[in-house]
């Protein structure tokens, strides 16, 4: 048994056209960061040169938002299922970034 | 920069659709899906063509400045990808309004874009819409290129008796 994370439509370019990847991990942080080491070209896509999550991509254990749980630290468990889904955001570009 | 390759098709009618979106929003930013389908889907290659067979369109979530941002969130994102899978299709891309701009993508645009999407940009002058583009965000995160629009006329079949 293993955590398995769904690999978003628009990604799976960069991830061999896998739809998921499985991995015996304790936390949804270290998930994410074997699946960004499997498949080094997803890292930039989900988080900033800084090695933070990008403001626009929302992570959920189980359909929880990380956020409301402890990030990336939110412990899981065998057969839970990690799910990446993006905000979408945009705009003519004048004004301040928010 | 245009890449020729890249190929988006889309019905007269639902241009039209996105045209009259935007055009009801102004001055403020319209948005929604594109549901479709895509000949390499999950795959990025030069000169795939995918075709827009459906809209889903959504509330631009920002109101704080909606006239220059827009924003879906991501239980809108799950409700497009829900409505996508219910009628065959995949959620394609997104389309939104630039009030008093141009159809180009912004850097704020950049920022929050994935590669693989096809992000369309209508321009609304003064209340009317003008050019409509669509775009694509580089592997690289450096840029985003058009994709060539194609417009198609729509085939009305007669009702067999």
């Amino acid at each position: 048994m293993s955590v398995r994370v769904i690999i978003p439509t628009p990604l799976r370019a960069y991830a061999g056209k896998r739809e998921s990847a499985e991995f015996q991990v304790k936390t949804v942080g270290e998930a994410l960061m074997r699946l960004t080491r499997e498949f080094d070209d997803l890292r930039k896509h989900l988080f900033t040169e800084e090695g933070n999550l990008r403001s626009f991509v929302n992570v959920y254990v189980n359909g929880e938002d990380i956020r409301y749980l402890s990030k990336e630290n939110t412990p899981t468990k065998d057969g839970d299922t990690i799910s990446i889904i993006p905000s979408i955001a945009g705009g003519s570009g004048c004004g301040s970034d928010v | 920069m245009v890449n020729e390759m890249a190929i988006l098709r889309i019905s007269e009618s639902l241009t039209e659709k996105i045209r009259r979106h935007s055009r009801e929003s102004y001055p403020y930013e319209c948005c929604g899906a594109l549901l479709g389908r895509d000949e390499a889907y999950g795959t990025i290659l030069p000169g795939t063509t995918r075709e827009v067979v459906d809209l889903f369109p959504l509330i631009n979530r920002r109101d704080d400045s909606p006239r220059n941002r827009y924003s879906v969130t991501a239980e809108d994102v799950r409700h497009a990808e829900q409505a996508a899978q219910s009628r065959g299709l995949d959620l394609i891309g997104w389309y939104h309004s630039h009030p008093d701009h141009p159809a180009r993508p912004s850097e704020f645009d950049r920022q929050h874009a994935w590669p693989w999407y096809s992000y369309v940009i209508v321009s609304v002058q003064r209340g009317t819409p003008q050019s409509m583009t669509s775009w694509r965000l580089q592997d690289d995160r450096a840029a985003f290129y058009g994709e060539t629009v194609e417009i198609l006329n729509q085939v009305v079949e007669m009702d067999r008796v």
